[in-house]
Order: C-alpha cells, then structure tokens, then sequence
C-alpha cells in the first residue's frame, strides 16, 4: 500500500465578524486550496466537511458547501469532534484513501462563531463538557483549562508567568502572520499591570491574556494517494504517523490534571507508527487554545519531561530559531480558534514549513513536522506526523 | 382516551441551569432534597460511579444502588470563575472543583464558605448538598 500524502492547503484569514455566510466563509479557504494544488473540483473525488454544531443555524453544512464549491455530484460528509474535527476529517481521508476507495479527498474545516455573543459562545463550549453533571454547576473552556493549569502549578510550581510568556511567543508570531485575528505584540509586563485588559481575571489563574481569541475562519486540505500526489503535485508532504485518542468526558472519570491523556497517547501512536521521536521533530503545532495547554503539549509530546515544560519556553527553545519552534504561525493564541478550521489550519502550517513555503515564519530546512489537535477539554486528541 | 402519562422532570432541578430533563438517574435529586449526596454502586460487580449511573458497561447490567458520598476528599484542583456562561451570571463569582475520594472523584463547586485564602489543593473537603436561590438544588465542598 503506498504513501498518502497532501498535496493542497489553504485558509481563509481568521477574523472577528466575517462578513458573510458560512458557504461563503468556506469559499475562502477552498478557493485559496485549490490556487495552490492547480487542481479542478472535477479532480476531487470525495469531501469531509468538518465543524462543531450549533455556533449557526445550517444543518448538514456539507451539501451546502458542495453545492457552493462545485464539488457534486462526489459524494461528500461532516464529522465533528470540536475543536479537532478537521483533523478528525484528515484521518477520515487518509483511511478514505488507503481503503482505495478514493484517490483525492479535501477536507474542509469552518467555523463562524460571530453569529453569537461571547458568553453565549462560552455556553455552547462548555456543554462541549458533560452537560448532564457538570454544566448544571456552571462549566466553560477556560475554566477547565484553568483546573489543569492549576493542577500543573501545584504540582510542579509553574508560575503564570510562565504562562505569560507562551503568549508572548505567540505574539511574536502573530504578529508577522497575514491571517491572524490578533495581529498586536504582546508582553510580559502587560500581565502584572492590573490595568492592562491582558492581565484581567476570566478563570483563576487564566487571564485573558492566557485565553486564545475566538474567530470565524476555514481551512481546506487536498490529500491524494501516492500515485495521485506525484502526478498532481512536485512538493507532495506525506503523512508519516497519525495518532487519535479519547478521554473521559467528566473530570470525575480522570486521573491525569497536569496533562492531557489524550495528548499523550495520540503522540505515543504517531511517533511509532512514523517510527521517529520527538527529538526528530523540526517544527510543530500544538493545541494553544490557552497557554497552559501548549505547556501541556511540550510534555504530553515528548518535547520536555513533566513538569519541565516551562524550561523550554523559558530558554525560548520552541521560537522559531530554537531546538523545536512550536506554532511560529502565531499558534490558536494570537492566530485565532475558529474552532473546525483550526485543525486545518495548523496542517496547513506544517505543509508549508515543510515545503519551505512559511515566508517569514521558515524554520531553517525543517524534515519533519507535527500537528497536535486537541477537541474538547482533552476530550478527543490527534496527532499527526508529516515529512517531505 | 388515554390519560397522558405524566413525565418525571425532576433533574431539570438539578444545577443554576440543567441540561438534562429525563435521566434513569432521577433519584439523584431526590436524594439531594433529602440531604444526601449519592452515587451508585454495581451489584454484580461493584464498581462505584459517581457521578451515578444507571447502567454498567462491564456487566452489561441496569443492577445499580445508591451509596452516599460521605467522610473526606481531598481538592484535587480548582478554578474560580470570574465569567461565566448564560444563565449563571447571578452566581459569579464561582468556583468550580475536583474532590478526590480514593475510589471514585466528585466534580462540583466550592461552597462560598470557604475563604479564598484558605483553598488548597490537596485540602481535605466534604460535600454537602446547597439549596440554590432560585429553588435548584446542587452540591459544594466545604473544608472537611
């Protein structure tokens, strides 16, 4: 059976309020996909769509798009798992595509979530969570992370400056990248004046500089077998490794805080099946949808032993020019987190830094890049490997 | 005609806000009106579940008692909420929590009795049911 690699990518810019609807969102990321395969939808032989439900009111989205994009009569899907769930949509393809039931296969990810206040969107994440026991006390994203952030501080004395200083990263980074909802630099300083809106309290010990920026947005990925990707494609990346795991849903049915399980198994099953280590690994994406989470990934992946994680952002050994740059593109903190595009999004990262295409954010001649897409509050988790 | 059969919506009183108006595990709410915080327990098998299920997997059987959470947990960690979802902004600030009691761990909030200064992880807690403003009934820790 032969290789699969990936032979498009594209991404709308992630904004507040995109001023359109959801086909027309999910245009942006298809129409800047299929400039960079120079392929036809004639050539597409099957679609993923990809997002988590209720941020707006169409259901079954992806008739829709096919519909929009031109993609019918090729037979077409949705598949959810949150704020993974175009990664979730890749693995799809990839077993699509190693059945030899499809050559071609894009996955598109999108997300508006303008269409609803933020505490109504707060609302819709947390029952994200286990609505039956644990929404009833009051439950939303941050404030979960915030229990392992905590949990981390406990017991390994991470400070939030520490934290802080992921952000500023992110910043940095943010900064030079064209899509990005949140295109300001951030520092260290801002998080110990009480008067800067970064420093503000959303859940101990999260401030609302921790917390990524929510965003509508989409993204598209063209992935083909081997045969398919030669022949359409002279800088083909290829899926290496893929790695997927779940959680118990209720913190109550958990025994990891300082973690995510889900991180970590999913990284475990992708390094072996790419029969690589973390210490191969040039450039990658994790999951920052807050601060303590790409804290979380540095350990769960390998790339510092527990409790170690903040060393690395510490020696600023995961900026671009260090050891393992992590989410140079801004990551979800300053990139944004429209929550079904953002798996997309990151892939679509690697597959440039890979290709040597990232402009200003290249890593040096990276081989090998990994993607850690993380639904839910450690819910779901996926990780994938890619190589040249 | 037939009388229609009257629905038993009792965990809809579950929480500020709940999610879940029919659950085969409606006596949990009961046994909070009465004061007691229960989960349940696998009579063939023994497995204990809190929160309270009415089925196991591993059995494959609905053969399930309540038992009280009672004595000490200790906090495994904890957020306090400065922000919060629709429907729960009369209760901020809140904070939600982890007990763990060895066997089985309990998720819910911390009672606003215990000062913020006092909170540890690692503190040993109880749970003990809270009647909400509103008529809704929940459960906090309090420092054991």
């Amino acid at each position: 059976m032969g290789k699969v690699g990936i032979i498009g990518v594209g991404q709308s810019a992630f904004v507040r309020g995109f001023p359109g609807s959801i086909r027309e969102l999910a245009f942006e990321g298809f129409k800047e996909c299929m400039k960079d395969a120079q392929m036809s939808v004639k050539d597409i032989d099957a679609t993923v769509v990809c997002s988590a439900p209720e941020y707006d009111k169409q259901r079954s989205p992806a008739g829709v798009f096919a519909e929009y994009l031109g993609l019918t009569p090729q037979p077409t899907f949705y598949v959810e798992t949150l704020c993974s769930s175009s990664t979730t949509g890749l693995k799809l393809a990839y077993s699509m595509i190693k059945s030899g039931l499809h050559d071609v296969v894009m996955v598109i990810g999108f997300q508006k979530m303008s269409e609803i206040s933020s505490a109504e969107s707060q609302e819709r994440m947390g029952r994200g969570a286990d609505i039956q026991w644990e929404s009833p006390f009051g439950t939303m994203m941050p404030a979960y992370y915030a229990m392992h952030a905590r949990a981390h501080m406990a017991k390994y004395g991470t400070t939030p400056e520490d934290l802080a200083l992921i952000r500023v990263k992110a910043s940095t980074y943010g900064q030079i990248n064209e899509k990005a909802v949140y295109r300001k630099a951030v520092t260290a300083d801002m998080f110990t004046d009480p008067a800067n809106p970064m420093a503000g309290p959303v859940a101990s010990p999260l401030r609302v500089g921790d917390c990524c920026a929510n965003a509508d947005g989409s993204s598209c990925i063209i992935v083909a077998s081997e045969e398919k990707a030669k022949a359409f494609s002279k800088k083909p990346v290829w899926i290496l490794g893929i790695g997927a795991a779940s959680a118990p849903v209720n913190m109550a049915g958990r025994d990891l805080f300082s973690g995510l399980s889900v991180g970590e198994i999913a990284g475990q099953q992708a390094y072996k099946m790419a029969g690589v280590t973390p210490k191969n690994i040039n450039v990658a994406e994790v999951h920052d949808c807050f601060t303590i989470a790409e804290m979380m990934a540095y350990e769960n992946l390998g790339f510092a032993k527990p409790g170690e994680g903040r060393e690395l952002i510490r020696s600023k050994a995961t900026y671009k020019e260090g050891t393992i740059p992590v989410n140079v593109d801004g990551g979800l903190l300053s990139k944004g987190h429209p929550i079904g595009a953002t798996g997309g999004s990151q892939v679509r990262t690697i597959v440039l830094q890979l290709r040597g295409e990232a402009g200003n954010m290249q890593v040096k001649d990276p081989q090998i890049g990994l993607v850690h897409n993380i639904g839910g509050v450690g819910l779901y988790g996926n990780v994938l490997i890619f190589g040249r | 005609m037939a009388k229609k059969k009257e629905e038993d919506l009792r965990f809809k009183k579950f929480g500020t806000v709940s999610f879940t108006a029919i659950t085969k595990t409606n006596d949990f709410v009961s046994h909070l009106e009465q004061g007691k915080v229960m989960g349940t327990k696998c009579k063939d098998c023994g497995m204990t579940f809190f929160p309270p299920r009415a089925d196991c997997y591993k059995c494959l059987a609905s053969n399930v008692e309540w038992f009280e959470v009672t004595g000490k947990g200790k906090l495994v960690t904890y957020s306090k909420l400065e922000y919060g979802p629709v429907g729960f902004e009369a209760d901020l600030p809140y904070a939600i929590a982890l007990a763990d009691y060895g066997t089985y761990k309990v998720f819910g909030r911390l009672s606003k009795n215990v000062a913020e200064s006092e909170i540890k992880v690692g503190m040993e807690v109880k749970t003990v049911v809270n009647k909400l403003p509103n008529g809704q009934v929940n459960y906090v820790f309090e420092k054991a």
